[in-house]
């Protein structure tokens, strides 16, 4: 395996919820963990993955799947799944700050990197990470907004290396 | 038990994938050829993850522990 050239995975992110960045960023990081070159395209939603300030949140509204737990009290207390209407998701100031950091309170209890830390690492492994610089212009972000090392592509930028990479995958 | 001789040791325990993964590379990138890292993680994914890891990278799982709840990884950096 490694006697050969490395696997290449190209990602595409096109989701900036705290839930869904996590693919990305685990997929990514471990792909190059297993010393496979790994490029990511942030476009749309998942171009705020990029900024130094990440603030990712998660909504329950219009998602049916998503469990709604507590992440403290007895461990009865903690399986109850609350059935929340979207009445009240959509309704409630600040539902979904209530919601996002139960997520990211669940996630740390039980031991999950935050996407800060799965950033980090993508980067000390050379992952590369891709701003997409027609939803910059159309969202108004500027490259300074970016953490360090952010490169500035199109669609043909990323298909060069997906038409080459051995994964390809769109979150 | 297994017997093998260590030369680092690294403990993931509490931490869910792909944490054990990550961590487990950024030892062996401080590590010299032959040697031989053993790590520790309660994840239970850990034991398919690390198996994966090891065939792809080219690293030797020498021995594993997967009782649980703690599962052990001797491995040898190539």
């Amino acid at each position: 395996m490694s006697e050969q050239a490395p696997k290449k995975m190209a990602i595409i992110a096109s989701k900036g919820t705290l839930d869904w960045a996590y693919p990305p960023f685990i997929l990514a990081s471990t792909a190059a963990a297993m010393g496979m070159e790994v490029k990511i395209f942030f476009t749309f939603y998942g171009l705020p993955l990029l900024k130094r300030d990440l603030k990712p949140a998660v909504s329950p509204l219009g998602n049916p799947s998503m469990p709604m737990k507590m992440p403290f009290g007895p461990k009865f207390f903690q399986g109850i799944n609350w059935p929340i209407p979207n009445l009240v998701t959509s309704n409630v100031p600040g539902f979904e700050t209530v919601a996002t950091g139960l997520m990211k309170k669940t996630f740390k209890n039980k031991g999950v990197a935050t996407i800060g830390e799965l950033r980090d690492m993508c980067l000390e492994f050379d992952v590369e990470l891709i701003g997409c610089q027609m939803t910059m212009d159309v969202f108004g972000f500027e490259l300074g907004e970016f953490i360090e090392g952010v490169n500035i592509g199109g669609a043909a930028t990323f298909l060069e290396f997906a038409a080459e990479a051995d994964i390809q995958l769109f979150v | 038990m297994t017997e093998v001789e260590v030369d680092m040791e690294l403990d993931c325990s509490g931490q869910s994938c792909p944490l054990p993964v990550l961590k487990t590379k950024k030892a062996m990138d401080n590590m010299e050829s032959g040697q031989i890292l053993r790590m520790v993680s309660t994840d239970p994914g850990a034991v398919s993850d690390m198996d994966a890891w090891t065939k792809h990278t080219g690293n030797e799982l020498v021995a594993s522990d997967v009782a649980g709840p703690e599962y052990v990884f001797y491995m040898r950096k190539k």
